[in-house]
């Protein structure tokens, strides 16, 4: 296994990316560098290879060709230690949220650093509570997930993320299941992460809050990256008509 | 015409049948615990082994579903000794048991298994858990939990389809009934109050094991 | 001793396993035409008719197999009936047969959502008629694969009966072991010939249940 580079330039290096599903061509070269502490949003029409290339980042899914590092270590595939390894500096959170319903709120996120940093429960159980005082719900360590709303599920999905201390979070279309008055109180936990200097990687739908809150935009467009530059050059001045035709169909 | 019965000269011996009742116990807890451990394993092999033992499991699984216990015990005891193994009557019948529950019980628990959620496993590698801990930790509590009364059926089926191991003289319930009608001729009422017990430790180890399951084995909510 | 050829011992196993199948059968369609009764008698409303079908099916669930056909053999003989073992068999086993069916098929009625039974009663049908056109058609589709998968579980029961004297597949089995002392062999032939019997039966009711699936 490769030793991780010491001075990390890039945080995730991406080049000339291609994955397919069968005889469908996802991603057709993809190459992108994220610097340690940017915040990226990446938008654009279902099928674009939007989540595709998000899962390709923390190796959910495989890639057929292309480089692909992320905070120094390389992804390989077949040494499952080395993802492993991999996985404690990135986090995902996931559209569906995907909490463990058999374990409580504070068991959900005390799991991974208990199984795997082989933290003690004691330190795992105020770590916990930190992170969901950092989240807004302080008093929910006892709840089980069927008890929660979405937005406080997915809230609980990033605390449960952040107990790794990632260096790089994946945001897979993070509200997109929400009930519209749920969405605000995810945003807000977000956008504090960013203030904070996480590097993210976000695939959304809400364009006001991307405008806000990235500093470089990418639309990606048949699994290419089409256009990316700043947010506020980006949405105001489209340079690409596929793009101008993407911001107008969306009402935001 | 009167029928008489005679109860009582079978309850006298309440001793025997307790001593039965004891190795009917016994038999299925034993059974039980390893006859889940098999289907576990072998649940987690048709889901995710290498092809060719995922063919053996299958096959396994096949042939044991469409036999009957009755053949299977009865190979086991006099069939195995032409092979140089020979077993005591409880040791075939504890081995016949777990090779028959663990056939069905893989089945049981690769539903579950194959009923949670994908992206709850998904989760669980994204937080950088080895395979074997996304499988004991996430994937696998809420599928027992989800198949819970149904592993419960199967093991009261086993516990009754132990009867048939008194054939062999394994000396468990229905074995004594023999004993005690073969004595004082009192065949009928034998075999009833050896049915009514049987009755009681059907219902008594599905409540157990119902209050058991959520407490030591999957957790106490919905999964 | 009598050399004894393969083929010897599987002609006799196959002869005796005719058996079986005429038992299953009897015991099937036996066991499905009371399960059926006691099905109507469960929703005819009658008073206790619901517990006691209820009791009926804890009885034979949570009872051995072993138990019940012993209880037939014996207590039939109480009644100063000599029967064969025949009778008592298939006696023991349509019982046995029913209780199970009529849970299943109590399960695949209970499965049809409320919303057509409402709407059968808007339709100003009565309950029998409700039954009879809107809930049974589909109950019975549901109810084809669990009730041809029980068959199985019917014929593996005939090797009981071999305990009280019937002689079917495993009766014979243990005879011709006597006859042999090869019981590796005969046995192992023994559960060759069932599996024979019952593995295409399951694999056409799973392949029932597969197309029910689909068609949903």
């Amino acid at each position: 296994m490769q030793d991780p580079e010491t001075t990390v330039q890039t945080m995730v290096h991406i080049e000339n990316l291609r994955k397919s599903f069968g005889s469908n061509e996802v991603l057709k070269g993809i190459t992108l560098d994220v610097a340690p502490g940017e915040v990226i949003a990446i938008i654009g029409k279902s099928g674009s290879g939007k989540s595709t290339l998000l899962r390709c980042i923390n190796g959910l899914e495989t890639f057929d060709s292309g480089a692909l590092k992320v905070d120094g270590y390389p992804l390989v595939h077949d040494d499952a230690k080395a993802m492993r390894a991999l996985r404690q500096h990135v986090g995902m959170i996931f559209q569906s949220f995907n909490l463990f319903p058999h374990l409580s709120v504070g068991r959900n996120i005390m799991l991974a650093p208990t199984l795997v940093k082989k933290e003690s429960p004691a330190e795992a159980v105020t770590r916990a509570k930190k992170l969901l005082d950092r989240v807004g719900l302080a008093d929910k360590f006892d709840a089980f997930p069927d008890q929660l709303s979405g937005g406080q599920q997915q809230r609980v999905a990033i605390a449960r993320a952040l107990a790794m201390s990632p260096s790089v979070l994946l945001c897979d279309e993070i509200t997109s299941a929400l009930d519209p008055e749920l969405v605000g109180e995810v945003l807000r936990v977000v956008e504090s992460l960013a203030d904070e200097g996480m590097t993210l990687l976000m695939v959304t739908h809400e364009m006001s809050f991307a405008r806000r809150v990235s500093d470089r935009v990418v639309f990606m467009h048949q699994g290419l990256v089409h256009e990316i530059g700043p947010a506020a050059e980006l949405f105001s001045a489209p340079s690409t008509p596929e793009l101008r035709q993407f911001l107008s169909s969306i009402h935001d | 015409m009167r029928i008489e019965l005679d109860f009582a000269s079978i309850l006298t011996q309440w001793p025997l049948l307790l001593s039965g009742v004891f190795w009917t116990l016994g038999l299925t807890a034993f059974s039980a615990v390893i006859g889940v451990i098999v289907g576990v394993a072998f649940a987690w092999v048709r889901i995710s082994g290498p092809g060719w033992l995922k063919w053996i499991v299958g096959s396994y699984v096949e042939f044991i579903r469409n036999t009957p216990f009755i053949v299977q015990l009865f190979f086991c005891f006099f069939g195995l000794p032409m092979l140089g193994i020979r077993l005591s009557p409880e040791a075939a019948s504890v081995i016949a048991m777990v090779i028959n529950l663990g056939a069905y019980a893989t089945e049981i628990i690769r539903a579950g298994i194959q009923a949670t959620p994908r992206g709850q496993a998904e989760a669980g590698v994204s937080l950088a858990l080895s395979r074997y801990q996304v499988f004991m930790h996430v994937v696998l509590p809420p599928a027992l939990r989800k198949v819970w009364p149904a592993l419960v059926s199967q093991i009261i089926i086993v516990m009754l389809g132990s009867a048939v191991c008194g054939q062999i003289s394994t000396p468990e319930l229905s074995f004594v009934a023999n004993l005690i009608q073969s004595r004082n001729f009192r065949a009928f009422e034998s075999y009833i109050v050896a049915t009514a017990i049987y009755l009681m430790l059907a219902i008594s180890v599905r409540a157990l094991l119902n209050w058991a399951g959520p407490r030591y084995f999957f957790g106490g909510r919905r999964g | 001793m009598v050399e004894f050829t393969l083929w010897d011992i599987v002609r006799n196993l196959l002869l005796a396993a005719r058996w079986t199948v005429l038992l299953s059968l009897v015991a099937f369609v036996g066991g499905g035409l009371v399960g059926l009764g006691l099905l109507i008698l469960r929703m005819s409303g009658v008073r206790g008719g619901a517990r006691f079908v209820a009791g009926y099916v804890q009885l034979f669930q949570g009872t051995p197999l072993l138990m019940q056909l012993f209880l037939a053999y014996f207590g039939l003989a109480l009644f100063g009936l000599e029967l064969s073992s025949w009778v008592s068999a298939g006696f023991a086993l349509t019982l046995y047969t029913s209780a199970f069916l009529v849970e299943i098929w109590r399960g695949c009625v209970a499965s049809i959502p409320k919303g057509q039974w409402e709407a059968a009663q808007s339709l100003a049908l009565n309950f029998g008629e409700q039954l009879r056109y809107i809930i049974l058609p589909q109950a019975v589709r549901i109810a084809i694969p669990p009730t041809v998968g029980f068959l199985v579980q019917v014929v593996k029961g005939t090797a009981l009966a071999s305990l009280i004297g019937f002689v079917e597949l495993t009766k014979a089995g243990t005879m011709i072991t006597n006859a042999t002392f090869r019981p590796f062999l005969v046995y192992g032939c023994v559960a060759v010939i069932y599996f024979l019997l019952c593995y295409p039966i399951s694999f056409y009711a799973k392949s029932l249940e597969g197309k029910i699936h689909a068609r949903s």
